[in-house]
């Protein structure tokens, strides 16, 4: 039977009838409409995470910087802070915030990433799985599987609403990473389908109406920090959801208002790079810096 | 849609429209030279011709006219490699008529003087969109196996061409037909579910009223 990716609450009730995690039941069927193995896809996941730690090791060296010199160099500043001071939020929450900034910050140096689900949201998804394998032990197996059902989540929201900031905003890339990191973390923490499914609603949730708006138009200011701020969120969203909360609105009904908030938001809002912090004073100082005087033509 | 469109592709950075999709396009540029190129022109239009500095898309040009892959790891080295095997390029940031606003328009110049012209547009997530070669108007994705066939627009063509690839078994999941003028040169773009030797070509050659074949492989 083929699953389908119209709703997380069908994805949900699917795995419940099976009996097993969302990861399993996802694979399974993806081998099938593929026309390929299950051993084959998941090989290619395992390939994928790979490229996710590599990513995150390199991109943790202090001297790494961004093609426009804009950016670079932070996350290396987050990992001593998390090894040497006492962070207020933990070390293994302080260590999730460096592996999201190293992927952005690599990614942003012309590195090899994995897009999860977009370039600009690189940083969000590798974060969570690699601080459960890194931080919590959690076996390899278990972290490729994870990645599953995050696509599956992505996969979901893609259909329904959109993963590109140039149509909904920031809340589109860095909301849905978030979300897809949120019920992967779920997952790997033991948690039912159903924790997963509330994980996603409530980080889509606290990431509604954010607006994409890069400073010169490029992959770098804001959207780095973003991915920290991604991260976080997921942890936040996954453990409310393992101590038994839940959304008060359903993860689908979330996906559309989201959709909804998107399509409301201007162009400007929309990574043309002519609002928000773009258009701030410093943005557009910045924006000469790289490019010159010329003024930046609408993208899409 | 499947599981890798979304926790994947495997690319370099910074961007999957301006650094992914523009060593795309320029792949399939060395992909219809058919051999390196020795000498690139490249007018970049819009968004292409004002960030392509701070994006790394013109890095991203030229390791694909060296025939590099999205997620080649020397993308970021290709203007060294491309001196190291005599690769001359040229951007220029310009304008192209009712472009989309990530184009370019690469000219190549190959080893032996072949010599070709690809004009395309990345539309998003890494995905490109081939609108002209050799100021052809096309239609190719990159995504699947593309047949482009140069030939005088007479009657049944097309049909002899189809039904040459039917009988091998093909299924066309896309066709598009430009001409100049009706009787004048035309140009059929036909992407294809699954592979194709590349013999095909010399076969669909031998056809009434053909100028020319060339097979793609999905870039």
């Amino acid at each position: 039977m083929q699953l389908s990716y119209a709703t997380i609450a069908g994805l949900v009730q699917a795995a419940q009838q099976e009996g097993v995690p969302l990861s399993h039941l996802v694979l399974a069927d993806q081998a099938q409409q593929m026309e390929r193995s299950p051993q084959e896809l998941w090989e290619q996941m395992d390939q994928s995470l790979a490229v996710m730690e590599d990513s995150a090791r390199q991109g943790m060296r202090p001297d790494i910087r961004s093609t426009s010199g804009l950016t670079g160099g932070d996350a290396a500043k987050m990992e001593h802070y998390a090894l040497q001071g006492k962070p207020l939020s933990g070390g293994l929450f302080a260590r999730a915030l460096a592996r999201a900034l190293a992927v952005s910050e690599y990614n942003a140096s012309m590195g090899r990433i994995v897009a999860a689900p977009t370039a600009g949201s690189c940083g969000i998804l590798p974060a969570a799985v690699l601080t459960m394998l890194q931080d919590r032990d959690i076996s390899r197996e278990a972290c490729v599987y994870s990645l599953f059902t995050a696509a599956a989540v992505g996969m979901v929201i893609a259909q329904n609403a959109c993963i590109a900031g140039a149509q909904g905003g920031c809340q589109a890339e860095c909301g849905s990473a978030s979300a897809m990191a949120a019920a992967a973390l779920v997952e790997l923490a033991g948690g039912t389908p159903d924790m997963c499914a509330q994980a996603v609603a409530i980080a889509l949730k606290n990431i509604l109406g954010l607006v994409c708006d890069p400073v010169a138009g490029l992959v770098e200011i804001p959207c780095i920090k973003r991915n920290a701020s991604g991260v976080a969120g997921a942890f936040t969203a996954a453990d409310m959801a393992l101590a038994g909360i839940k959304s008060a609105i359903p993860a689908d009904e979330v996906i559309l208002a989201m959709k909804r908030v998107g399509d409301a938001m201007p162009a400007a809002l929309r990574e043309t790079a002519e609002g928000g912090l773009a258009a701030t004073p410093t943005g557009r100082r910045l924006h000469r810096q790289v490019f010159g005087e010329q003024p930046l033509e609408q993208r899409d | 849609m499947n599981v890798f469109d979304i926790v994947g592709p495997v690319m370099i950075g910074p961007s999957s429209s301006h650094t992914a999709g523009a060593a795309r396009i320029g792949r399939v540029a060395y992909k219809l030279l058919g051999e390196p190129a020795v000498e690139a022109h490249i007018l970049l239009h819009g968004s292409f011709a004002k960030t392509y500095r701070g994006h790394g898309t013109d890095k991203a040009l030229v390791a694909g006219i060296l025939g590099m892959k999205p997620d080649d790891v020397r993308l970021r080295q290709s203007f060294q490699i491309a001196q190291q095997e005599g690769l001359r390029f040229q951007f220029t940031p310009g304008y192209i008529d009712e472009a989309h606003p990530n184009t370019a328009r690469i000219q190549l110049t190959g080893v032996s003087g072949n010599q070709i012209s690809v004009q395309g547009a990345s539309v998003g997530g890494g995905n490109i969109l081939i609108t002209q070669v050799n100021g052809m108007p096309v239609e190719l994705t990159g995504q699947y196996t593309t047949l482009i066939v140069l030939h005088r627009d007479a009657p049944g063509t097309i049909a002899a061409v189809t039904e040459y690839v039917s009988r091998l078994g093909a299924n066309i999941c896309n066709f598009r037909l430009a001409r100049e003028q009706k009787g004048g040169t035309a140009v059929m773009t036909i992407e294809l579910d699954g592979g194709m030797d590349p013999s095909v070509n010399r076969e669909i050659r031998k056809l009434p009223n053909i100028i020319g074949s060339t097979l793609l492989e999905p870039v």
